[in-house]
């Protein structure tokens, strides 16, 4: 969002739009900021209509989710580290893979002249679109036949399969906007392209790379079908625990459950802030730059 | 495409097809496993009568049965109805919101990243999760909707009780999550109107409506396409946000394509009949896809890249 100031649609404004859009801001953001209140109130307070604004903050719920206990009843087999572990790592395993194999099917894509690159493309990104479900379906038949189901490498396997569309679409909209002719001197210094790509267009990627990386990781994060057909009791992800182990189980505790959604967030929140310029490109897929 | 670089030797850097193949087809290898795969094979099942939750149970081969059953099948419609009227709501609300919430951000401000935080994090939470929250906000005793409603209506507000206001409240709930999404876009639109056009128009002191129309809108309208079919290709696909609100009630008066293919498969467990359902809305999706890379596509030649 760095525009240009002296483009007549964009000259800054002033501390009055702060307040109003800091107010609408706020508003916009009340589901948010009740849940991170309720993590902290008492089973009373939280259930208080109207909602309470100044209350005695207890961390008992964060207690709970990582002892397992609340008010001496067990609410979960093993601690809400479990799912946090399952989440980062199915997460960042598939995210990785999927960064790997996309990095150089999107310079493929983006640079090599290929027969047929505008229908592959098509299919990439169409891949990503259709109904989850319907490959849901015949890969829950698969993984119980083949003994994938439940486990770490089903999942990793599915996520990776679910982020390589992004990262090659993402990717590939960042290597378009690099300048070509620093590859080019290269190539008639007589380097080899896998030396280009790691020498050259690897270290202007940095950025591009990262911003991928992390908006992979926040979808991937926030899946929740996926893992609720394919995984198994120990291998959940932190949305089908919250919703299972919390929901379903003991009638909803609705601290414990912001408590957890607390804790989901806060990574969140900082791509919020920090990534905001990357965005809507990760939104678009790498569509939409600008 | 412009001619690429050669070596003396006669080797083009990006010419080389030999080369260029080994970088794409190890991801293309992947996404033929774990999603071509699986939708081949999506169409396989929805020939058969099969459970996937008895294995042994061998499968009953129907042919196209479950499609004719579907295209005539009056509850398959009434969810199709249903899933129609989310999209068309919920999408239209986002670019009313969206619209309203560029016009307070388009402008630099003192703040403005830390505030827009503040409107982005909902794009960025699971919609379980999201979905979860906004069921509590909606309950009747405990929820802080009815607590509003109460008094302005003077009876007691039950949000999902009734087949609109349960709609409506899917609706808020989607538009919620996605308009800040469309305010990006229009936001990435804007910043393409060109200078030299918002300059002339100022000098000729154009009124603000024939500076909108002429000036702004016309680098808006290809974008504004784009959101829209991204949000009705999403929204075509919602589930959880549905499941965790209304989970299709009252009755199945909010039940949508997704949420009878999750029923129907996973809760029914009449795997080939649910294969046929998704099949059905795979194919919707491969069109709007298509549109989406067109419009895409013709948004690209329009700026010139």
């Amino acid at each position: 969002m760095e525009q240009d100031d002296n483009h007549p649609l964009f000259r800054p404004a002033s501390w009055g739009r702060t307040v109003g859009s800091a107010l609408i801001g706020l508003a916009y953001f009340i589901p948010v900021l009740w849940m991170l209140l309720a993590a902290f109130k008492t089973r009373q307070d939280a259930l208080a209509v109207p909602p309470k604004l100044i209350f005695a903050p207890t961390f008992e719920h964060f207690v709970s989710l990582f002892t397992g206990f609340e008010d001496g009843k067990q609410v979960f087999a093993d601690g809400f580290q479990l799912y946090i572990f399952n989440s980062l790592f199915i997460a960042s395993a598939s995210v990785l893979l999927a960064l790997g194999l996309g990095l150089l099917a999107a310079y493929g894509f983006a640079r090599m002249q290929l027969p047929g690159t505008s229908y592959l493309l098509f299919y990439t990104l169409a891949m990503r679109m259709i109904p989850p479900l319907t490959t849901i379906i015949p890969l829950y038949v698969l993984f119980s036949k083949i003994g994938l189901g439940g486990s770490y490498a089903g999942l990793i396997a599915v996520y990776t399969g679910f982020n390589l569309p992004f990262a090659i679409w993402m990717l590939r909209s960042f290597i378009v906007e690099l300048p070509r002719e620093a590859e080019e001197a290269a190539w008639l210094d007589g380097s080899s392209r896998p030396a280009i790509l790691w020498r050259i267009v690897l270290p202007q990627l940095r950025g591009g790379l990262a911003a991928t990386a992390i908006i992979a990781l926040v979808f991937t994060w926030n899946d929740f079908l996926f893992s609720q057909i394919l995984s198994g009791s120990d291998t959940r992800t932190i949305p089908v625990a919250m919703l299972r182990v919390m929901g379903a189980d003991f009638g909803t505790d609705w601290g414990l459950f912001a408590a957890a959604g607390t804790i989901y967030l806060a990574p969140v929140l900082l791509v919020a802030f920090f990534l905001q310029n990357q965005l809507l490109r990760g939104a678009t897929f790498g569509t939409v730059t600008r | 495409m412009s001619a690429t670089v050669t070596r003396r030797d006669g080797r083009g850097i990006f010419a080389s097809t030999r080369h260029g193949w080994p970088m794409v087809v190890p991801a293309l290898c992947v996404l033929c496993v774990m999603n071509l795969l699986p939708i081949l094979w999506s169409f396989g099942i929805s020939f058969y009568r099969f459970r996937a939750d008895h294995p042994r149970l061998a499968p009953h081969f129907l042919g196209l049965d479950y499609y004719v059953e579907l295209m005539t099948d009056d509850d398959v419609w009434e969810r199709v109805s249903n899933t129609g009227e989310f999209i068309l709501g919920s999408v239209s609300v986002q670019i009313v919101v969206g619209a309203l919430l560029v016009g307070l951000f388009y402008r630099p401000f003192p703040g403005r990243r830390l505030i827009l935080m503040l409107v982005l994090t909902p794009m960025l939470l699971s919609t379980v999760v999201v979905g979860t929250f906004f069921n509590f906000f909606y309950d009747p005793t405990f929820g802080f909707v009815a607590a509003i409603m109460r008094p302005l209506l003077g009876h007691p507000f039950v949000p999902l009780a009734s087949p609109t206001s349960a709609m409506t409240s899917l609706i808020i709930a989607d538009a919620w999550m996605w308009s800040p999404f469309v305010m990006l876009m229009l936001m990435a639109g804007l910043s393409s109107v060109p200078r030299e056009l918002c300059e002339a128009a100022e000098i000729d002191r154009a009124s603000r409506w024939h500076r909108f129309r002429s000036v702004i809108f016309p680098s808006v309208r290809g974008v504004l396409l784009l959101a829209v079919l991204f949000r009705v290709i999403e929204s075509f696909n919602a589930y959880e946000l549905v499941s965790a609100i209304t989970n299709g009630g009252p009755g199945t008066s909010t039940e949508t394509l997704s949420t009878q293919i999750y029923g129907t498969a996973f809760v029914l467990f009449q795997t080939g009949r649910a294969s046929a359902l998704a099949n059905f809305s795979t194919f919707v999706i491969i069109l709007l896809v298509n549109l989406y890379f067109q419009a895409m596509r013709q948004r690209g030649r329009a700026m010139g890249t």
